[in-house]
């Protein structure tokens, strides 16, 4: 049983076509990893998801509910969460007012205060640094905080658009391990990264985008064909 | 020599504790419309110039219900209604719609407004107005360590006061005011994370809407005679002083209304009658100079990321 589904994607910008037909299924407890060079497609997958481009064709469903069509913050109350590109953190604000604001996205405040608790077990640095500007922290802290703000909306489902950019190795080495353990909770996650060795092993499975269309479905066991990688990328 | 002692008089008289007072009366009372101007730029990218017009609605509300003999706190009531409801249309009507579009078109949209609804209290009441009449009792004296302030001064202070505190508490300790204030630093992002565009506009509408309201039963007890232009002239004082406080911030913004409001009430106190005609000329030329020396505002930080509500 999946619990986000999209299907037949179509997106074009001024009538450029950047994602087309694109299908694909995201299950309870599952990583899908979605890889391509720049241009691909990827990002604009997520904001078409999220309601912040419009479809020109397809569906978005989750847990058959389709989300086509709706606003951003309507979507983002049914259950879906995003880690955007370059975190889009509140600089001016503390890192508690931007855990707090991930809040905005949950369909009840029941159990709030639990998962905040939850959340800053998970990532000590927003407990640390919780009366500190969010422009303050560091790109790894900021990006845990991000991280954070999106599974205090209690999400069934996950987005993250590379969040491994721009990270040192050893922050990006924790980042996966997040994922890890989110995944392990039940979560869905739908992961856009550049890094593609580290997501296809990480992934139950990886699309590869080109062109806005999905060319090639990896698995983890691909992960050291280096040679099917690359040429799915120059495919 | 003469212009030596002409300053001279000027100073004495600016420096008159009367004077003084007053200009913080008149200051605090443009800080609430800086307020309610400034919340809903920070948060809607609105210059909204027909907040003139709500204060007029409320005042006309007021001059109805004096002219019924109606007893005061009803007057209020009635004034809270109509500049809540016509906020309310506002923002359903012209300004939710537009949100999307550039700035002038938004501004364009909001002349429009302006002069519709002038045009609307000009058919319905005339060009003479009405009078509102039923506090004009707080234009009374009261003695305080030997200088005589009108009871509405003193009202006007206290109430802005209270309002900005209230104000702060409600943006700084709630939900909806956080999602307020992350909705002006970034709308998009705000959405993103499931905050309600249309709620925090409306909220912040209500708010400054009340805020007119507010304005309009202390200017009627100043200004008791209401025409389809009341309030017209100090709305564009007031969104001359919040771009010289700083519009990107809520703090610079009401910093800016109650300076241009204090510095108005001090050279209307100060200038002989005779020349009181060249106030908004003195006002306007000190508003130029102030852009020219500092075009981010007085009270702005240097240009990057500020929080705007």
């Amino acid at each position: 049983m999946s619990l986000l589904e999209v299907k037949a994607l179509e997106v074009a910008y001024g009538g450029v076509p950047a994602v087309s037909g694109l299908s694909l299924t995201v299950g309870p407890g599952e990583i899908v990893g979605l890889i391509g060079p720049n241009g691909a497609g990827k990002s604009t997958t997520l904001h078409a998801i999220m309601g912040l481009v419009a479809a020109r064709g397809g569906d978005v469903l989750l847990d058959g509910r389709p989300l086509r069509g709706r606003p951003p913050e309507t979507i983002a109350r049914s259950g879906i969460a995003l880690v955007p590109e370059g975190r889009r953190l509140f600089a001016e604000l503390t890192v508690e007012e931007n855990l707090r604001l991930g809040l905005a996205g949950r369909p009840s405040r029941e159990g709030s205060e639990e998962d905040l608790a939850a959340v800053a077990e998970l990532f000590p640095i927003v407990d640390e640094f919780r009366n500190r500007h969010a422009g303050a922290l560091s790109g790894g802290q900021q990006q845990q905080l991000a991280i954070a703000r999106a599974l205090v909306a209690r999400p069934s489902v996950l987005l993250l658009d590379e969040p491994s950019l721009g990270l040192a190795p050893t922050v990006v080495d924790l980042v996966f391990s997040t994922l890890q353990t989110v995944k392990e909770r039940g979560l869905g996650i739908l992961l856009v990264e550049q890094r593609a060795q580290r997501t296809v092993a990480l992934a139950d499975r990886t699309h590869v985008l080109a062109g806005g269309a999905l060319r090639l479905t990896l698995t983890p066991d691909d992960a050291a064909d280096t040679e099917r990688m690359v040429a799915a990328y120059l495919s | 020599m003469l212009v030596a002692s002409g300053l001279g008089n000027f100073a004495r008289d600016a420096l008159d504790l009367q004077v003084q007072v007053d200009a913080i009366g008149l200051g605090a009372i443009f800080a609430l419309m800086a307020v309610g101007i400034g919340l809903v730029f920070g948060v809607m990218r609105l210059v909204n110039f027909a907040y003139g017009q709500l204060i007029m609605a409320g005042a006309f509300a007021l001059a109805f219900a004096s002219e019924r003999d109606w007893p005061v706190a009803a007057g209020i009531a009635l004034c809270f209604a109509v500049v809540l409801a016509l906020s309310l249309a506002m923002e359903r009507v012209v300004f939710r719609p537009l949100r999307t579009q550039s700035a002038a078109v938004m501004l364009i949209a909001t002349f429009a407004v302006s002069f519709l609804l002038q045009s609307i209290a000009l058919l319905w009441f005339g060009p003479l107005g009405k009078t509102a009449t039923s506090l004009v009792e707080l234009n009374r004296p009261v003695s305080v360590g030997g200088v005589d302030i009108r009871k509405i001064t003193i009202a006007a202070i206290v109430v802005a006061a209270i309002c900005l505190v209230l104000l702060v508490l409600l943006l700084g300790r709630t939900s909806i005011g956080l999602h307020m204030r992350a909705a002006a630093i970034d709308s998009s992002t705000a959405r993103l994370l499931g905050v309600r565009a249309n709620m925090v506009s409306v909220v912040s509408v209500l708010i400054a809407g009340a805020l007119a309201a507010l304005v309009a039963v202390m200017l009627t007890v100043q200004y008791p005679t209401v025409t389809p232009t009341y309030g017209l002239q100090e709305t564009i004082l007031v969104l001359a002083g919040v771009v010289v406080g700083g519009m990107t911030r809520l703090v610079s913004a009401t910093l800016g209304g109650f300076l241009i409001g204090y510095v108005s009430g001090l050279l209307g106190g100060a200038l002989p009658s005779s020349q009181s005609q060249y106030l908004p000329s003195f006002l306007f030329g000190l508003v130029i100079l102030v852009l020219l020396l500092r075009p981010d505002g007085l009270f702005t930080r240097s240009r990057g990321l500020v929080e705007r509500v």
